[in-house]
């Protein structure tokens, strides 16, 4: 199947809405374990994630450790976002890696689970990713660009552990983050 | 000297391996802890500012870092500030104004005169001098009323007179 035609209905299972931890909780800052896609329990996550980033107002990704849990699973959805260019839409992948990624930009970054903080990162804006659907385990090879891109290399770097901290360009690239709203 | 909540420490002078490291032991050492901290070499000097907050006296933390200063090249001074709020940012737009051109006097002053006639809130300025070549890069909070393209425009003909090209742009964080 194509990824954009994927919804979380496909799950079959209603996603619950839990609580986003923060840093410095140590699940953030662990590479969190390869999953099994099928296990029930993932495919419930899937739904978990996807639930609580349709909550959270303004977030186009959630990653497994940031509700708590260490799986290498992340939910992605930047469709309603300004700077999109290419979209899949509501997707959740498991295992997913980097396969490509060129022409690196920087941008500032805020984090739901670093919420008082934003930095400047550089990230890849021509991006391949490789995963697996939850549930049915199939394998699935996402190309896109541009904010896609970013939202992609920042779940994945949370499934391996790392914050858009441990990116940062520089020592005076880190910024209070203020509510300009 | 009645204890302190919070004290201001700079650290300037002659750079040598070690600085922070003696400097921060001190700190500890009273039992400080490091609020906030920002440290960069200008032209070649250690420069380093920290607030740290613990119930110490500034003659006390001056005393711990007197062993800094026994050479005569690193200059330490410690005061209690108060504890401020956040700067009230509501309605506050960020954006970032970059200034380069030719090295003469008067270029920082006249662009951020600009920027506070605007009441804009300067939160983050470095300049670099290189050869000819003299750089700026500020963080700015403009307030929301403001008409940024017209203060980018009073930018851009302050930057004209002296020479040297202003841009502002909006510094969008992506939180994702």
């Amino acid at each position: 199947m194509s990824i954009a035609d994927w919804t979380e209905a496909d799950l079959g299972v209603p996603g619950r809405v839990l609580t986003v931890v923060r840093a410095p909780d140590p699940v953030l800052s662990a590479p969190s374990p390869l999953v099994d896609p099928a296990d029930p329990e993932v495919v419930q996550l899937a739904a978990d994630l996807v639930a609580t980033m349709r909550v959270s107002p303004g977030c186009v990704g959630l990653a497994a450790c940031q509700v708590g849990v260490a799986a290498h699973v992340f939910a992605v959805d930047v469709s309603r976002h300004p700077k999109t260019r290419t979209t899949h839409g509501t997707f959740v992948l498991c295992n997913a890696e980097v396969v490509e990624a060129t022409r690196k930009e920087k941008g500032r970054e805020g984090c739901m689970s670093v919420p008082d903080l934003t930095g400047d990162v550089k990230r890849a804006t021509r991006l391949t990713v490789r995963g697996l659907l939850p549930g049915s385990g199939e394998e699935l090879t996402v190309e896109t660009d541009a904010f896609e891109a970013r939202a992609l290399q920042h779940e994945i770097d949370h499934c391996a552990g790392f914050l858009f901290l441990d990116r940062v360009a520089g020592a005076h690239a880190v910024f209070p983050r203020q509510t300009y709203l | 000297m009645e204890p302190v909540s919070l004290i201001a420490v700079t650290v300037i002078g002659h750079d040598r391996p070690g600085i922070i490291a003696d400097a921060t032991a001190g700190l500890a050492g009273l039992g400080l802890n490091l609020e906030d901290s920002t440290m960069t070499l200008l032209r070649g000097h250690f420069a380093m500012m920290l607030i740290c907050s613990g119930d110490r006296s500034p003659g006390e933390v001056e005393e711990a870092l007197a062993p800094l200063t026994a050479d005569g090249r690193l200059q330490v001074s410690a005061a209690a500030v108060p504890d401020e709020d956040a700067a009230d940012v509501l309605g506050r737009r960020p954006y970032v104004l970059t200034v380069h051109g030719g090295d003469r006097p008067g270029i920082v002053s006249a662009v951020t005169r600009v920027v506070a006639a605007a009441g804009g809130n300067i939160t983050d300025l470095t300049t670099r001098l290189a050869g000819d070549l003299y750089v700026a890069v500020a963080e700015v909070d403009l307030p929301g009323d403001a008409d940024a393209d017209a203060v980018a425009g009073q930018l851009r003909d302050a930057g004209a007179r002296l020479g040297v090209g202003v841009t502002l742009r909006p510094q969008e964080t992506d939180v994702l």
